[in-house]
């Protein structure tokens, strides 16, 4: 940092950009452990950035210098507040991860049920239809009293 | 009076360290945790009473004055928030109890379950009382950090799968809000709401513009907004009922609070008023259309719960007096209101084994109670008259009219659009799963439901009525937040009584 109070050194500036980017770019990764890398890199660079917000100086304690020439200590305090709070989820966020992996075997974050519906209807070339309700009982096979042909819609149709 | 101010805050989080202590007796850990969410509600009413009559109540706290310290707020919005929450959670505290070693206990040690639920309360209540952006992002991390353990609750495949997505979710829009808060801190060297108020309006038009729409990316993440909204209905349903219930009463709300907040306080010039509205409409044309196409009871519950933050957003985006107590008015009944639904639908997950629409039928007729519990809430959401969904709606759709202009009309037309396809839908689960010949998906269905769970909806229920046959006094008292909203002195003034410095 400048000794002058000058605003933010360019390398600061540009260390954050470089920081977002990068944790930016690993969060459209699929696996868990590298989004946890890029939320990591993420929080650094905006924590980074909220120290370029404040005035630059010599360390705020009153009798250790001149008044105007110290650092603002207002973005300092809350910066080691972020800190902690990012620190608190990287740690839960390690331990899903973790979590995953125990579970099934990788830590992928998966496509949504509803995306992985659509293209199962796909594959099956099948068109949607939810609507249930139709124009009384007999028209629609499924008000009909339950039978063994709905087995198979519970089978195909379930929650993954 | 403003000594009760920290009250609401800091007796969940007291609460939280007791029931945590004290894990090893359930029945200590329950009555604590009642008994905390009880005297939050009963210093909520009182703040709300103060706020109404003598204007807002301010604390700084530790006495540190305002521009450094941190200062509590509430005035009639946050006062108002505060009561209708504390409520709610209090109803859903409750009916977990109720539900007690079913859901939660089997898959999950109980022990969590009460701390993690107060630190999200107090989460909760301390966003809406914050008087600076950095306490309120605190506020924001708490009830987050809290969710992100209910909504994994057990750590069962299905939720750490879905989870992951909600917790990545919330983090980034975390991060996205805390530069903002620092670029906003770079440019004003406040975060102080009142002082900022001032400092704001002495920017340059671009850089707040700036500002303002960093933060909006922020809360609307947070809130469900339409095209940030994406995460909600594949995270949502898979968490325990109560907790899906409490997520889908506030957690949205906390970020239509944040925007209601900033957009009325921070950046009153309607330089953004044209892209809310379209976002209002297109936030309630896809979320409901997304409900149309749902088949199972809780994913179309939390599409609705999308669609209708549209109207909220609408009212904000109004930015009339109208508009906004039209706005408020709605953000308290849709809290009363999603909330009862989700429990009804745990309630229907207990009695019939499943909320997968293709699996039930005929619950009016082996569950009249339940049918009950659902029909009015239902009704209600869907703005049937005389419901209070139905003034809060005709609230919205006036104050649209009167805004005048190609595209307030046109979203007063796609808010009626909703209404009626919201009414569609209600009516489709009450066909499918009340009315055909009856079905469960269960071979050994719960005959009787617990009193507790039935009763704590019940008593949601009923807060919906009271909503609605209190409709006039409550629009009193959300016309008058609303005027002290857009006015905006009356927060300054109460934050520096000795001017802004």
């Amino acid at each position: 940092m400048t000794g002058g109070g000058a605003g933010p050194t360019l390398v600061l500036v540009i260390i954050v950009g470089v920081l977002v980017g990068c944790g930016v770019n690993l969060l459209l990764e699929r696996s868990l452990t590298r989004i946890l890398l890029g939320i990591i890199l993420l929080g650094n660079g905006v924590n980074l950035l909220i120290m370029l917000g404040g005035r630059p100086g010599v360390a705020p304690v009153v009798g250790t210098g001149p008044v105007d020439q110290m650092s603002d200590a207002l973005p300092q305090a809350m910066v080691l507040t972020s800190i902690v709070i990012t620190f608190g989820l990287t740690a839960f966020l390690l331990a899903i991860g973790y979590r995953s992996w125990y579970l099934t075997g990788d830590d992928e974050v998966p496509d949504d049920i509803e995306d992985r519906q659509i293209v199962r209807r796909a594959e099956r070339d099948e068109a949607a239809t939810a609507d249930l309700g139709g124009e009384g009982a007999d028209a629609d096979p499924e008000q009909v009293d339950p039978e063994p042909a709905r087995r198979r819609l519970r089978r195909g149709d379930g929650v993954e | 009076m403003n000594r009760l101010l920290p009250l609401p805050v800091v007796v969940p989080l007291l609460g939280a360290a007791l029931t945590l202590v004290l894990g090893r007796w359930p029945r200590l850990q329950r009555g604590i945790s009642v008994a905390g969410l009880t005297t939050t509600l009963a210093v909520a009413v009182v703040l709300l009473v103060e706020a109404y009559r003598h204007g807002p109540v301010v604390l700084a706290v530790g006495a540190w004055p305002p521009p450094v310290g941190i200062v509590l707020v509430a005035d009639q919005l946050a006062a108002l928030m505060l009561v209708v929450s504390s409520a709610v959670t209090l109803c859903v505290l409750l009916y977990s109890i109720g539900q007690g070693q079913g859901d939660v206990g089997e898959s999950a040690p109980v022990t969590i379950y009460h701390p993690t639920y107060l630190v999200l309360t107090a989460g909760v209540t301390n966003a809406f009382l914050a008087g600076d952006l950095f306490n309120l992002f605190v506020g924001f991390e708490i009830l987050l950090a809290a969710s992100f353990v209910l909504i994994t609750l057990g750590g069962t495949e299905v939720r750490i799968r879905t989870g992951s997505t909600y917790v990545v979710v919330s983090i980034v829009s975390s991060m996205l809000f805390l530069a903002a808060v620092g670029l906003v801190y770079a440019a004003t060297g406040t975060l102080n709401l009142a002082q900022l108020a001032t400092r704001l309006d002495a920017l340059p038009d671009d850089v707040r513009l700036a500002l303002q729409l960093m933060l909006l990316l922020a809360f609307g993440v947070k809130a469900a907004i339409f095209p940030l909204s994406a995460w909600l209905p594949d995270s949502y349903p898979t968490a325990p009922a109560p907790v899906t219930a409490v997520f889908a009463g506030l957690l949205t709300k906390v970020g239509v609070y944040a925007v209601i907040r900033t957009e009325t306080l921070l950046f009153p010039d309607r330089q953004v008023a044209p892209l809310l509205m379209v976002v209002a409409g297109l936030t309630m044309l896809i979320g409901i259309l997304g409900a149309v196409a749902q088949s199972d009871m809780k994913r179309l519950f939390s599409f609705t719960l999308v669609s209708h933050i549209g109207y909220m957003i609408f009212g904000v985006a109004l930015s009339s007096v109208a508009g906004l107590s039209g706005a408020i008015f709605y953000v308290v009944h849709h809290i009363t209101i999603q909330t009862t639904l989700f429990l009804v639908a745990g309630l229907v997950e207990v009695r019939a084994g499943s909320t997968d629409l293709r699996l039930l039928g005929g619950l009016a007729r082996l569950a009249p109670l339940l049918g009950v519990l659902f029909f009015v809430p239902a009704m209600n959401l869907a703005g049937v008259p005389p419901f209070s969904g139905f003034l809060g709606k005709l609230g919205l759709l006036q104050a649209g009219v009167a805004a005048g202009g190609a595209l307030p009309i046109a979203l007063v037309a796609a808010g009626a659009a909703t209404s009626l396809l919201t009414l569609y839908v209600a009516s489709r689960v009450w066909n499918i799963a009340f009315w055909r010949s009856p079905r469960l998906a269960t071979d050994e269905p719960a005959v009787r439901l617990p009193a507790l769970m039935v009763g704590a909806t019940a008593a949601l229920v009923a807060l919906g009525l009271v909503l609605t046959v209190a409709g006039g006094p409550l629009f009193d008292v959300t016309a008058d937040a609303a005027e002290d909203l857009r006015a905006r002195t009356p927060y300054i003034r109460a934050v520096f009584p000795g001017g802004t410095p």
